[in-house]
């Protein structure tokens, strides 16, 4: 809660479609933060929404940063416009939320992730599965090593979104950041990294069409890890036997395993385990009313909530390292980058249509995108060496 | 309000705690005819409300309904709208413009409004809304729905957002159009009351979780208890069981020592579970009355 000592947060939300109205709302209730302003170019439904709230309207973004005076932004976009407004807010000198994926282009999300960490910038990305109860809980188990080594991991996400051959927005379009692995697949991609870390490799990579005409409805890949650990994602986004998104975690270790979706929680142990005395060998089970932490409000779930909460209390602490940081996108990112090479390349079609392409070097040695995607597994310090590096 | 109404979550899959149990009952309730044997044997224990989703499903109950006036003539519909997966999926496969239009008559001021940029009076999203609710009722017609509830997706987006006037909007038209008494269903019942307070609702019909491991309840266990204690509203209290993770005699206990809540929504997917529940809350109701109990709960 603030006080005369800590003044509100104050931030804008760029892009009011489903999320961006989502994020107001959560925003708004929110003790820490003010919001100040929101910017979408759809003055109809600014009118709505200046005249019915509190709130200053705004259709350009770069009049609404130099006009307002702000401590953070949140970006709800379309996924294309992600890091040119991530630069102009980085520029402004503030505190960024993105949602997710950050940037199609991971040569220029590295340099926001430079840019960021040059200037002391507080980042999130809203991977909001890292704030749900029983993924929180995967991640206490295994920093005590629960079930042991882990040496397989399975992500599974299904759900009903394209179901038709039709679709009129910029999710249609890969080019604009559409498909399901910008979009599903990424979400699997990302609760890899915060339970198992990002991978070093990627084969067998399939991204085909099931009803889309520009774009992927599923997505399968083979991960491996430089410590021999293996995972492998799934995602298909035309699959109606979910109401909606379902996302399903198995984690294989030595000594047991664990299946985790937003509800449940199936632990097996092989031996018990002493640091945490109230599992038994066999399996244990979970649920999410045992592990959810209430929130101040509530709209959808209580992670949109929690990850909210989470980037007011990095801006307070000045947490710069969090373990959503634009840093951590930029790594789903990646991977997400070489699921698409690594398919184009096995479907004969060159090595990917997007910018990241001239990373590779003549040869198909990764070169300095293989540097760049190392550097991105360790810090921001190490990217910006490898932007500077030699081609 | 009826002291029991039957809710519909188990008829499309929704369980809070387990997908499994999820799919499990939509694999139950895949046909109407298994809806409807339900419902039967819940009216058969005196349950006489129904409260349900605008689902799309619930049109095809609506028509056995209809079909069927003497055999339902002591039942009655608390409809919750809308059904927001409906709109949502339309606002990710058209974008907001085109779900706009696609739920808009082209001549309504509001849709002009998108189409050219025109400014959006106040009186037009006042229609918006009240043709919305008029579009989500048509498949009630001729049943009667004496309460009809905004779902807790749309009131707690008004609520947060701090579109009160919204809420207003639809308590008036609710009242207006169709002589029913407007609900409310939300997850963040303190600062609700106090938005309807701010627009001038008195007495609101409110819907909210209670339950006495505090799941769902924004703002905390005891702002609830406070606030059904001591504000005026017309309490409905739902996940009680809290997805089942408290038992249900405990759960039914707690709810029913609280004696200003009025009404208590519970689904279930057997017809054991629903006397089961009916039994408990009939005896801690007549408990917390201080009547005598005939039966006693193990």
């Amino acid at each position: 809660m603030h006080t005369l000592d800590t003044p509100p947060i104050r931030i804008a939300i760029a892009g009011l479609g489903k999320m961006g109205l989502s994020h107001q709302a959560i925003v708004n209730a929110h003790p820490d933060l003010e919001l100040v302003a929101v910017c979408d170019p759809a003055t109809w439904l600014l009118d709505i929404i200046g005249r019915y709230t509190k709130v200053a309207t705004y259709s350009d973004y770069a009049r609404m940063l130099e006009r307002e005076r702000l401590d953070a932004v949140l970006v709800a976009t379309p996924s294309r416009l992600h890091a040119r407004m991530v630069r102009a807010a980085l520029e402004h000198g503030l505190d960024v939320f993105c949602e997710k994926p950050f940037c199609l282009d991971v040569e220029e999300g590295a340099r926001l992730v430079a840019l960021a960490a040059e200037r002391g910038a507080v980042t999130q990305v809203g991977y909001h599965n890292r704030f749900l109860g029983t993924f929180e809980e995967v991640r206490r188990l295994l920093d005590v090593d629960a079930i042991g080594r882990v040496h397989h991991a399975r992500v599974d996400c299904y759900g009903p979104v394209v179901l038709r051959p039709k679709g009129a927005t910029w999710r249609s379009s890969r080019n604009e950041g559409g498909g399901c692995l910008y979009d599903y697949a990424c979400h699997g991609i990302d609760l890899l990294s915060f339970t198992v870390g990002a991978p070093s490799g990627v084969s067998g990579s399939i991204l085909s069409s099931v009803f889309s005409a520009s774009a992927d409805d599923e997505v399968y890949a083979n991960l491996s890890y430089a410590d021999g650990k293996t995972a492998q994602l799934s995602a298909n986004w035309s699959d109606d036997s979910h109401r909606k998104m379902s996302t399903t975690l198995v984690l294989w270790g030595t000594n047991g395993k664990i299946e985790a979706s937003r509800q449940e929680l199936h632990i097996h142990l092989r031996t018990p385990v002493a640091a945490r005395p109230d599992l038994a060998a066999g399996w244990n089970v979970r649920y999410t009313t045992d592990l959810t932490t209430p929130v101040w409000f509530y709209l959808r779930g209580e992670e949109y909530s929690a990850q909210i909460d989470y980037f007011a209390e990095s801006i307070r602490q000045r947490r710069v390292d969090s373990h959503c940081s634009l840093a951590a996108g930029l790594a789903t990112d990646l991977v997400a980058d070489m699921i698409r090479r690594d398919a184009a390349g096995a479907a004969g079609a060159g090595a990917g249509a997007g910018s990241a392409t001239d990373l590779v070097t003549a040869s198909g040695v990764p070169g300095r995108w293989g540097r760049l995607r190392d550097a991105v597994l360790s810090s921001p310090e190490t990217i910006m060496k490898a932007l500077k590096g030699s081609p | 309000m009826d002291r029991i109404l039957f809710g519909d979550n188990q008829f499309f899959g929704i369980n809070h705690m387990s997908d499994e149990h999820a799919r499990a009952q939509s694999m139950q309730f895949q046909s109407n005819g298994a809806v409807m044997a339900m419902l039967d044997g819940v009216l058969e224990e005196g349950i006489e409300v129904l409260m349900c989703t605008t689902h799309e499903r619930v049109a095809a109950i609506c028509e056995t309904i209809r079909a069927q006036p003497a055999r339902y003539r002591r039942l009655k519909i608390y409809p919750c709208m809308p059904y927001a997966h409906k709109y949502a999926n339309a606002v990710s496969e058209l974008g907001i413009i085109e779900t706009v239009r696609k739920f808009l008559p082209d001549e309504s001021p509001l849709a002009a409004a998108v189409k050219s940029g025109i400014a959006v009076a106040r009186r037009d999203v006042d229609a918006l809304i009240r043709r919305l609710i008029d579009a989500e009722m048509k498949m009630f017609v001729a049943i009667p729905t004496p309460v009809i509830f905004l779902q807790n997706v749309v009131t707690d987006l008004a609520l947060g957002l701090g579109f009160h006037e919204a809420l207003r909007t639809f308590h008036d038209h609710v009242r207006e159009r169709y002589g029913a008494e407007p609900g409310f269903i939300t997850m963040n019942l303190p600062r609700l009351l106090e938005a309807l307070d701010a627009v001038g609702i008195d007495n609101p019909i409110v819907c909210a979780n209670v339950n006495k491991i505090g799941f769902r309840m924004c703002g905390g266990l005891p702002a609830y208890e406070e606030a059904v204690a001591s504000r005026k509203f017309r309490a409905v209290a739902m996940s009680v069981f809290a997805s089942g993770a408290i038992p249900a005699a405990e759960a039914i206990e707690y709810v029913c020592a609280q004696p200003r809540i009025e009404s208590i929504v519970f689904g279930a997917s057997s017809l054991a579970k629903v006397r089961h529940t009916k039994y408990l809350i009939d005896h801690y109701t007549a408990l917390g009355r201080g009547e005598p109990c005939s039966v006693r709960v193990e």
